[in-house]
């Protein structure tokens, strides 16, 4: 298929690889930021064709792993609504909360819908003056846009039954407290494309020049990964620390302006928890006072609600790049998908979910 | 009783003015019922119009095993490119009795509609049902009809039963797989699921992707026909090749090696895929089968498939090894492997 085989090409896949072990010559920890890169790495097997000073940790990158538990409570206590209709992206519907997840509530006759887009929740409301439609806008700076979008229509338009429970986070904070953690261990990153693709990549230039990283935009295919890891590599052996676009047919300087100016004009700059990781400050979206009317956790007043996480989790080391997923204890035992203990196990994009479902072994039987 | 044969015909012979939808006195016993069956069911399925009425269905079988499986269809949309809840229903039972190596040959059919589904549509999922069974060469012989409240079904409900005839001698069971195997697929994969899929979520596709839904018995019929010795086959259906795969895997007690350029996936499919972060090899597909047969018999086995309509693009897709750690190993383009398992629950599509 036109687009995905040219990027998949076994041959060109070795080429690169044997690049990338012909400059190397000391062992380099490279951070991959998206969880869709993630799940291409593992998938593809991208670590296994590297040599073995080359060690890739994953990074917070997974939008449904970093919502704090907290706003998954939120979510469950307004879908259980009888005047609402919840919409949600699928991933989410699988998120543990502190006691349920969002199928669970459906089970139990909660209203909750699964939508491609929140321009189609925003339909729902037009079709549905009498209910209250909720769209969980969970995500980074990707979704943003059209989150930011379906509020301004909304608000353009005059309708009053729709909201958005928001959790958005932002990239360049989370890689700012990775860096500045004691216990870090990353060296390169790789940029998400597909944030850039929004966002643009000059945010990464002081975070490059402070903490002296390599950051190289790459995108999810595996030759995108092959070359964004071959020139962090390169940065890293020549003694660089820049940032450089590995995704241009993606991806531009300052990203997309139109979409850009409508986040900043719906959207502020808020602190925010991170699941597993803590409070990050300035690293989060929350709704500008104008759009106020249009934020779920105050309209149905749970914003108070507070919860603890699994200690049996340990997702937010993983999300920190600090261990892998089997790695833990639990991985596969405890916590699996269909019991998890933490988003990153039943995400699309988790590192736990990726290893899980690429990597793991046969149970033993009983005979053995 | 109702000798007068009703003709076969395709528009609804229950006159639409007086019974535009189904009401609840249509599954109550009573003469409006009788209508329903005579008129609908019998008109369909009555091919040789003797109209007889009975607690159920008596016939002889030739000699050899029986074969009898069961299994029920709720699909929405209930009429989707490619088929209907109807096809489904036998072509799912048909293709199940054909994985044990039998004949199939007659079909049950429970039908339960809810209030308020137009005639129309029960007619026209009907006449699918009696196209699908000519096709595959079976009989509805007997069958039965329930109406539920109005909200408290999907349209139409169908369960469907089906017994077949195994040849004498004839074994096919995951039990038989052995490593060395060849792993043949009998065509494209992952178009039935993302069909539903596209109808039931508004999806729009420059070319429309039809549903693979086909019976599979003379596919079946013209591969035992060979002489290969054909050690087991599976029909794909909800969790695609990876759960066949799987479970075939884990009863015979073997790995599986697939070669994932090998399986064919068409481009629309696997736009679609890509685009809602699915993977084509746990979509439904209701047309297609796997065959395990000793490396020795693949060429004529593939021969064989190739010369049938529903298996025109077979495939070798693998081999079975002897048992490692993981169940199913698929390499990909870059020459690495990864492990394919069963899903937990559906497959969801992603945020970004």
């Amino acid at each position: 298929m036109k687009h995905i085989d040219e990027y998949r090409d076994g041959n060109r896949a070795k080429r690169f690889a044997a690049a990338i072990r012909s400059i190397t010559t000391r062992p380099w920890t490279i951070m991959e930021i998206c969880g869709g890169q993630t799940h291409s790495i593992v998938r593809f097997g991208i670590d296994e064709l590297l040599p073995d000073e080359i060690t890739l940790v994953h990074g917070p990158g997974c939008p449904v792993c970093v919502t704090p538990i907290e706003l998954i409570d939120q979510a469950l206590v307004i879908a259980a609504r009888k005047d609402v209709i919840f919409c949600s992206f699928g991933d989410m519907l699988r998120v543990p909360g502190s006691t349920d997840d969002l199928q669970r509530v459906r089970a139990d006759g909660g209203d909750v819908r699964l939508v491609y887009s929140p321009m189609d929740a925003l339909r729902l409301a037009r079709e549905n003056p009498g209910r209250e439609v909720v769209f969980f806008a969970v995500g980074f700076e990707t979704t943003a846009p059209a989150n930011a979008m379906s509020v301004f229509r909304a608000k353009q338009e005059g309708i009053t039954n729709y909201s958005i429970l928001v959790s958005h986070v932002l990239v360049p904070p989370a890689m700012e407290a990775i860096l500045s953690s004691p216990s870090n261990r990353v060296q390169g990153f790789l940029a998400a494309g597909h944030v850039c693709a929004v966002m643009g990549f000059e945010e990464y230039i002081p975070l490059a020049k402070k903490y002296e990283v390599p950051v190289v935009v790459t995108g999810f295919e595996p030759l995108d990964l092959l070359n964004g890891i071959y020139l962090v590599v390169k940065q890293l052996e020549e003694g660089r620390c820049e940032v450089e676009n590995a995704y241009s047919r993606a991806v531009r300087r300052r990203g997309n302006e139109q979409a850009r100016d409508l986040v900043t004009r719906v959207f502020r700059v808020v602190h925010r928890k991170w699941r597993g990781v803590g409070e990050i400050d300035r690293s989060g979206l929350g709704l500008r006072d104008e759009y106020e009317s249009f934020d779920a956790a105050r309209k149905f007043d749970v914003d108070d609600l507070t919860a603890e996480e699994s200690i049996e989790c340990v997702s937010g080391l993983i999300l920190q790049g600090l261990k892998k997923p089997d790695q833990c204890d639990a991985f596969g035992g405890t916590c699996t998908p269909e019991h998890p203990l933490g988003a990153t196990m039943v995400s699309a994009e988790g590192a736990c979910s990726a290893y899980y479902r690429y990597r793991r072994e046969r149970k033993r039987t009983g005979d053995g | 009783m109702g000798k007068e044969k009703t003709e076969f015909n395709m528009t609804c012979p229950l006159p639409i003015d007086r019974y535009p939808n189904v009401l609840l006195a249509h599954g109550a016993g009573g003469v409006l019922m009788n209508d329903l069956i005579e008129k609908i069911f019998l008109a369909a399925f009555d091919a040789q119009g003797d109209g007889e009425r009975h607690d159920g269905a008596v016939f002889s079988v030739d000699r050899g095993k029986l074969a009898f499986s069961t299994d029920s269809y709720v699909v929405s949309p209930i009429e989707f490119p490619g088929g209907t809840i109807g096809t489904l229903a036998v072509n799912g039972t048909v293709n199940d009795l054909a994985m044990c190596g039998a004949k199939p040959l007659f079909l049950s059919a429970g039908m339960i509609l809810e209030e308020g589904l137009p005639m129309e549509t029960l007619w026209r999922v009907v006449r699918s049902m009696k196209e699908a069974a000519d096709a595959a060469g079976v009989r509805v012989v007997t069958g039965d009809t329930k109406v539920v409240d109005r909200g408290k079904g999907d349209g139409i409900y169908i369960n469907t039963s089906g017994v077949g005839v195994v040849a004498a001698g004839r074994e096919i069971a995951p039990r038989r797989v052995r490593p060395g195997d060849a792993v043949l697929l009998s065509g494209d994969i992952g178009r039935h699921g993302m069909a539903i899929m596209a109808v039931r979520e508004g999806l729009e596709f420059e070319s429309p992707i039809e549903s693979d839904c086909a019976p599979l018995a003379s596919l079946v019929g013209s591969l035992l026909g060979t002489g290969a010795d054909v050690h087991c086959m599976r029909d794909l259906t909800r969790g695609g090749l990876a759960s066949a795969l799987v479970e075939i895997a884990d009863t015979s007690d073997t790995t599986i090696r697939i070669d994932e350029s090998a399986v064919p996936v068409p481009g629309e499919v696997r736009g679609a895929c890509e685009m809602l972060g699915l993977d084509p090899f746990y979509v439904a597909n209701e047309g297609r089968m796997i065959v395990f047969v000793p490396a020795k018999d693949a060429g004529i086995a593939l021969r064989a498939m190739h010369a049938c309509r529903s298996g025109a693009g077979s495939v070798r897709i693998g081999t079975v090894c002897e048992k490692e750690s993981r169940r199913v190993l698929v390499k990909n383009a870059l020459g690495t492997e990864r492990v394919v398992d069963m899903i937990s629950g559906e497959q969801l599509p992603r945020i970004c």
